[in-house]
């Protein structure tokens, strides 16, 4: 399927859309850029961290709601269109629900087993109790010690970059994960994107590496590079340069908009986005020496 | 929120004094949450230096014994995974937190009170706040959970205030007895490093105090970037200079500089 087709089908306006669960790794930006480009509107937008991502659809003006734990740009610092949206209601006002890394990872590990909240001795004492009015404040019923609990997410759909999938959905996912699996189980429905399309021979061939069940996968699509700038393990390294122009361009809603038209709206699709990049500066951070793992024998 | 790089005496930079601080507060062998940005580099340092033994936890799912084979800008970059001990998720680091296996972990702030709390969420009223800050990502998390934990930020006087508007990663709140209260488990923050200074707490007060300033700097210098009457350590003395070997070992773990220079 394609990215557009995909965005078109299974996230509609008001979707709560998971995304960048691998933290800094595997964002799947060829994803976030077709929603800009298709003008998605309040959506809720759910992660742990994001590292521009964000940032980006919150300055399109696609974001009613954010989920999360810290939203900014990692090596660079602020994320320019969060603040003004946060702080001014530029170009939209917008909504947080305070989160921390530890609480966003168990609300979507309650969502992926299907419990309606977990409980946690973080947050304890802290202002995100009063900012965010979804957690609630218990007590231990056997030590009576304080607790928090968190209560499950469980977002429309999760959008997860991964290094290969077949064309049934059936994905491998390795290096960084942070809450992708969390995430894949607890989404009602994922978008797989992958950096290649195998046989389904080949990916079945390790079923312990596959990363959600068929009931879950809606979509699959073929994104090359499709988590640039942020990195793939075994694929492509972290295109530091890049977070930190976007931090320089985006410091005012006029920047902003040039660079959306640069990067997103003025191109037609992903393939459009790489060939402004240029081969040059993909092939800059292609991993150049493999170091592929140990092969695992599931004889029978 | 990059801290400002000024040339202080003797040839070496402010963060480059701070990364070693950072590093000397890491023991051998202990359980080390590192997290984002300069304890990349104070990880690596300690590792290379005097806790060959430690463990490093990052919360993107891994745990490294050595230092990663190059600088990183953040811990999810690709050469944070070879030579990983294991690379699991976000959920799997944050259980071993919260069970209380975690010795020491690093925080970044943007704000910070007398009494060690950190505010990373809202300046002003969080209803209308005048400033949006990214968020706790793990840091509330570590403070609340770790046995204990030790701040790494830029000093400024606004930035040092006698209470912050808001709690993200809490330290000893409003003073002694406070932790146990909340039903916090972790022991609280040990050390604040910052542009101008290194900082302790008082047990008895719960109360951050000046245990020593950095070259180029004094007492009062330190004062006037403190936003409450700031209490001196009665041994407070200038920080130590980083040896010639330490300031190698920084540099050849951030070759290019970005963190630290």
């Amino acid at each position: 399927m394609t990215m557009r087709e995909a965005v078109a089908r299974f996230v509609p306006d008001g979707s709560v859309v998971c995304m960048g669960t691998a933290l800094e790794a595997a964002i799947p930006f060829a994803a976030g850029h077709e929603l800009i480009r298709q003008a998605r509107r309040n959506l809720t937008l759910v992660g742990p961290i994001s590292d521009i991502l964000f940032d980006q659809l919150v300055g399109a003006g696609c974001v009613a709601r954010i989920v999360a734990a810290w939203v900014g740009n990692v090596s660079a610092g602020l994320g320019h269109n969060y603040r003004r949206a946060c702080e001014q209601g530029v170009p939209a006002p917008l909504a947080v629900e305070d989160h921390t890394n530890l609480t966003l990872a168990v609300a979507l590990l309650a969502g992926s087993i299907g419990a309606p909240y977990i409980p946690t001795r973080s947050l304890l004492g802290t202002g995100l109790l009063e900012s965010n009015p979804g957690f609630r404040s218990a007590e231990d019923p056997w030590s009576g010690r304080p607790v928090v609990l968190v209560p499950a997410l469980t977002p429309d759909v999760a959008v997860l970059h991964v290094q290969r999938a077949d064309a049934q959905g059936h994905a491998h996912a390795w290096g960084t994960l942070g809450v992708t699996r969390e995430a894949a189980l607890a989404a009602r429905r994922v978008i797989m994107v992958a950096e290649e399309i195998r046989s389904a021979d080949e990916i079945l061939s390790d079923p312990n590496l596959v990363l959600a069940p068929p009931m879950k996968v809606a979509a699959v699509v073929h994104a090359p590079f499709g988590a640039f700038p942020s990195p793939l393990q075994g694929c492509y390294a972290r295109d530091h340069e890049f977070f930190h122009r976007y931090h320089e361009e985006t410091r005012t809603v006029e920047g902003t908009r040039a660079w959306l038209e640069r990067w997103v709206l003025g191109v037609p699709d992903w393939d459009g986005f790489r060939s402004r990049l240029g081969a040059e500066r993909l092939e800059a951070i292609r991993v150049k020496t493999p170091a592929p793992a140990l092969p695992v024998d599931l004889g029978a | 929120m990059s801290l400002p790089v000024r040339p202080i005496p003797a040839g070496f930079t402010e963060r480059e004094l701070m990364v070693i601080a950072a590093g000397r507060e890491i023991r051998d062998r202990e359980v080390v949450f590192v997290g984002m940005r300069l304890p990349l580099i104070a990880f690596a340092f300690a590792k290379r230096t005097h806790a060959p033994g430690a463990l490093g936890l990052f919360e993107n799912g891994i745990i490294r014994d050595r230092p990663a084979p190059a600088t990183l800008m953040t811990m999810s970059d690709t050469p944070n995974l070879p030579g990983a001990v294991w690379s699991t998720g976000t959920r799997e680091i944050m259980g071993l937190l919260q069970q209380g296996l975690v010795d020491m972990g690093f925080i970044g702030g943007a704000e910070i009170d007398r009494h060690g709390n950190l505010n990373t969420n809202y300046v002003g009223d969080w209803r209308r706040p005048k400033v949006r800050l990214p968020g706790s990502g793990g840091g509330s998390d570590i403070a609340s959970l770790s046995k204990r934990f030790v701040v790494i930020m830029p000093q400024e006087k606004h930035r040092f205030r006698e209470r912050v508007d808001f709690i993200t990663s809490p330290g000893f709140g409003d003073g002694p007895g406070w932790r146990a209260r909340m039903g916090l488990s972790g022991g609280g923050p040990a050390a604040v490093i910052t542009t101008l200074a290194v900082f302790r707490f008082d047990p008895a007060s719960a109360e951050m105090v000046l245990a020593s300033y950095h070259p180029g700097q004094s007492v009062a210098t330190v004062r006037a970037a403190t936003g409450w009457d700031l209490r001196v350590a009665p041994d407070v003395r200038e920080t130590a200079t980083p040896t010639t070997d330490e300031l190698a070992v920084v540099r050849d773990s951030d070759r290019e500089g970005f963190w630290t220079r």
